[in-house]
């Protein structure tokens, strides 16, 4: 039990004592990326070994003899590609491992932790260059971490850890050193804008609702990160898990607010494992529950899990979720800061945006001003993901170009391809190309192209990918989680998809890209919420930089990345085709003849282009041509 | 009708969430969790029970797409469809499923109650992509070939 701000400190003092009497730190990422490549296995293995090492304790206090090694469970060390990952800590020396197997645990163990050496073949490697330590990685090096920074370096599951690390010392400092008008202010001053898509400014709306007659309020947090291809809130929330709690607390003291709520996607059980397990341990020390360090601050957290509904990341869908209704928006006014949950005066923020509150506090809004552009201060989160060599987490100041993003961090595309765009944003995003590579990524200037920064989805895309394609695939998407309240969105959505479903089926008619144009801006402007006005940009965007590919769909019948199937024709390249006739068997149209021992054919208005012939063939013989 | 049990595990959720309307989605979703689906009996008993109509428990649950009326197979596979997994090729991943488990886009389940394939938009391990999540298990850089060897393995269990 803590009991007041002494107590904190002192516990602070021995947390901090324990950690300094580590000699060696054995960090195995436990990011969603990362246990899925096995990194639980690598863990008890570590165990394992650490346990069976005579000389060695890993249950230890501070003054007990014997070498002290900790096995730890992290949140994500960023590079989930090359995962499982692990790193080796003494003192300040850090050296990073990636594709680690339970094979090289033994090997890792005796060279890096009962010895000081390397095992060079598990280093990070870049055009020819290892790196030993995490933060000379260029994918690393080149990063702003300020919401990320305890990632990776503690182990997410320990209160203790975060105190070590600088916990609650925000949270203190708001409390004991400032007004709650004091703390609205210091966020107010700092322009911290919200990071799910919106950028609202945060200081303001917490000044709305601290401004509220009624006296019963709530602090919601949106962790419901439904934007396929965007995992940076699920990583803080896996990763460190106290940092958003903290931000949320001091939410809740600078609006006078006793319960805060965090709305997770079902898709992220370890998000929910990892909060539920940092409240039950801030709720035993009586850091979270009623009169807080002795103070009459009282604050209660709770969870509550999505069930599949991509629309209850829209506000007021979401808190009409955790009133156990559908999620559908409502129109507006009333804002939520008016009346939110359960109609009552709310601040919704999403997970970022709280993780970067407890730095504010401690280190001042004018240093967060210092980073970041004029207008948007501060960094953003982005997951790296498509056809790009370094998919990762990676956070950068607001105003870091593209060209940055993806050639400097992302270390390029994948396999020498070629850049054609990068998707940001999500389904409500639109699309960037060549040309935009140096626009500085911030709220505004982003907008100009059609496109928002959103909540920090990056899918890069190379030659490869149809962008005809991928509008009909988002179109799907948000076809498919419309939740039907209003006409422009429920039709809308659909009769898009119908056409480009058209166009991708080599249907298409040169009116159907103005009819898509015109139902694309109606819903822009008509529907209810903010997924239905965004979910047409995706068209409009690709539209407008890529018309060239929509005519070629619709007037010569071709896809130049050869993706859309209707377009493929499947030829045997009579060089390498062996005659054995394995294709003519397993074609299910009997579209391929020929004798055996002799090059086959496949006749053109017979195939009905399933691939299965390429996929049988021994002989490589078989491609498609655009 | 169902078991006895059922409406004794029931009575247990509600109990640990409290009789009240807002329980209900956590109530749901626990009981999906120990049945694999929601038994509609017991919907609306839960509904009786936490104060709200029949038809209000039904149209919350109609509405959110994890919950399921019909019985799911012992290994649900969640096939990511994210921008990510598209990108990087997803949709023969799920071809590949369909087709050994003589599944499609209209019946999702294996006769034999083993298998249910389902398509999920992202799972929030796109650096690892394409994905598939096997109840809670998440396996990454799948390729069709993969999905062979993991049908085995996931059968090899069951014995």
């Amino acid at each position: 039990m803590i009991k007041s701000r002494d107590e904190l400190n002192r516990a602070c003092e021995s947390a901090k004592q324990s950690l300094a009497s580590y000699d060696c730190r054995i960090l195995v990422c436990s990011g969603t990326g990362c246990i899925a490549t096995g990194s639980q296995k690598i863990y008890e293995e570590f165990q394992k070994i650490a346990g069976g090492t005579p000389g060695i304790v890993i249950d230890f206090k501070p003054h007990d003899e014997g070498r002290h090694v900790g096995v730890k469970k992290t949140g994500c060390q960023g590079v989930c590609e090359l995962g499982p990952l692990v790193r080796i800590q003494k003192g300040d020396k850090v050296v990073q491992y990636t594709k680690v197997q339970v094979s090289d645990c033994q090997e890792i163990f005796d060279t890096s932790v009962t010895a000081d050496g390397v095992v060079e073949r598990l280093l990070y490697t870049q055009k020819g260059v290892s790196y030993k330590s995490p933060d000379e990685i260029p994918f690393i090096a080149k990063q702003t971490r300020v919401v990320l920074e305890n990632c990776g370096k503690f182990d997410a599951e320990s209160f203790d850890e975060y105190l070590a690390s600088g916990g609650f010392q925000a949270f203190q400092k708001a409390l004991f050193e400032m007004k709650p008008a004091d703390v609205v202010d210091e966020i107010d001053k700092s322009g911290l804008r919200g990071r799910g898509g919106g950028g609202f400014p945060a200081g303001k709306k917490w000044k709305q609702v601290a401004g509220q007659a009624e006296k019963e309020r709530y602090v919601v947090c949106n962790g419901d990160e439904g934007d396929p291809g965007a995992f940076m809130d699920g990583s803080v929330m896996e990763g460190d898990p106290y940092k958003l709690i903290e931000g949320m607390m001091i939410a809740g003291y600078a609006v006078g607010s006793q319960n805060g709520y965090i709305y997770v996607r079902a898709e992220y059980p370890m998000s929910v494992a990892r909060l539920r397990h940092a409240i039950k341990e801030l709720e035993e020390r009586n850091m979270l529950g009623d009169h807080i360090l002795g103070t009459d601050f009282c604050f209660h957290m709770h969870i509550n899990r999505g069930a599949g509904a991509f629309v209850c990341g829209e506000g007021s869908a979401l808190t009409a979720s955790i009133e156990g209704n559908r999620g559908m928006p409502r129109t507006k006014p009333p804002r939520t800061v008016e009346k939110g949950l359960w109609a009552k005066p709310t601040v919704l923020n999403n997970v970022e945006t709280y993780a970067n509150v407890p730095k504010i506090i401690l280190q001042g809004s004018d240093w967060y001003r210092s980073i970041g552009t004029e207008g948007t201060p501060g960094t953003k989160t982005f997951s790296l993901t498509g056809t790009i060599q370094n998919t990762g987490l990676i956070e950068v100041p607001m105003g870091t170009t593209l060209r940055e993003i993806i050639f400097d961090i992302g270390g390029g595309l994948k396999d020498g391809g070629t850049f054609k765009a990068v998707q940001i944003g999500g389904p409500s995003g639109g699309c960037l190309t060549e040309e935009h590579l140096d626009v500085p990524l911030d709220f505004e200037s982003i907008k100009k192209y059609g496109a928002i920064v959103g909540s920090g989805g990056l899918v890069v895309m190379d030659d490869h990918t149809c962008m005809v394609e991928v509008a009909r695939f988002f179109m799907s998407f948000t076809q498919r989680e419309s939740c039907g309240k209003c006409t422009p969105c429920r039709e809308g959505t659909k009769r898009m998809l119908e056409i480009l479903e058209k166009i991708v089926a080599g249907n298409g008619e040169m009116e159907d890209l103005d009819r898509l144009e015109e139902i694309a801006q109606m819903v822009k402007n008509m529907a209810l919420c903010g997924l239905g006005k965004s979910a047409p940009l995706p068209v409009l965007s690709t539209l407008k930089l890529f018309r060239n590919e929509y005519e070629e769909h619709i007037v010569d019948k071709k896809c130049r990345a050869k993706v859309c199937q209707a377009m493929r024709r499947f030829v045997i390249d009579p060089q390498k085709c062996k005659g054995c006739g394995k294709c003519a068997r397993n074609c299910p149209a009997s579209a391929i003849t020929g004798e055996k021992k002799a090059p086959h054919k496949i006749d053109p208005n017979i195939c009905i282009k399933c691939g299965a012939c390429m996929e049988n063939c021994a002989f490589d013989a078989i491609s498609v041509e655009a | 009708m169902l078991d006895q049990t059922f409406y004794q595990k029931a009575d247990e959720i509600i109990a640990f969430y409290g009789k009240k309307p807002a329980s209900l989605i956590p109530i749901m979703q626990d009981i999906q969790g120990e049945y694999r689906y929601l038994p509609g009996e017991l919907l609306t008993y839960v509904a009786g029970q936490i104060g709200i109509t029949e038809a209000k428990a039904y149209s919350v649950a109609t509405f959110y797409e994890n919950f399921s009326f019909e019985p799911k197979g012992k290994y649900v596979i969640k096939v990511c469809d994210g921008t990510a997994c598209h990108v990087r090729k997803s949709a023969p991943i799920l071809e590949k499923f369909q087709k050994e488990l003589g599944l499609s886009a209209k019946k999702h389940t294996t006769d034999d109650m083993l298998f249910t394939v389902e398509t999920v938009s992202c799972l929030g391990a796109c650096g690892l992509a394409p994905t598939v999540m096997v109840n809670e298990e998440v396996h990454p850089k799948m390729t069709p070939e993969k999905v062979l060897e993991l049908l085995q393995e996931l059968r090899g269990e069951k014995g």
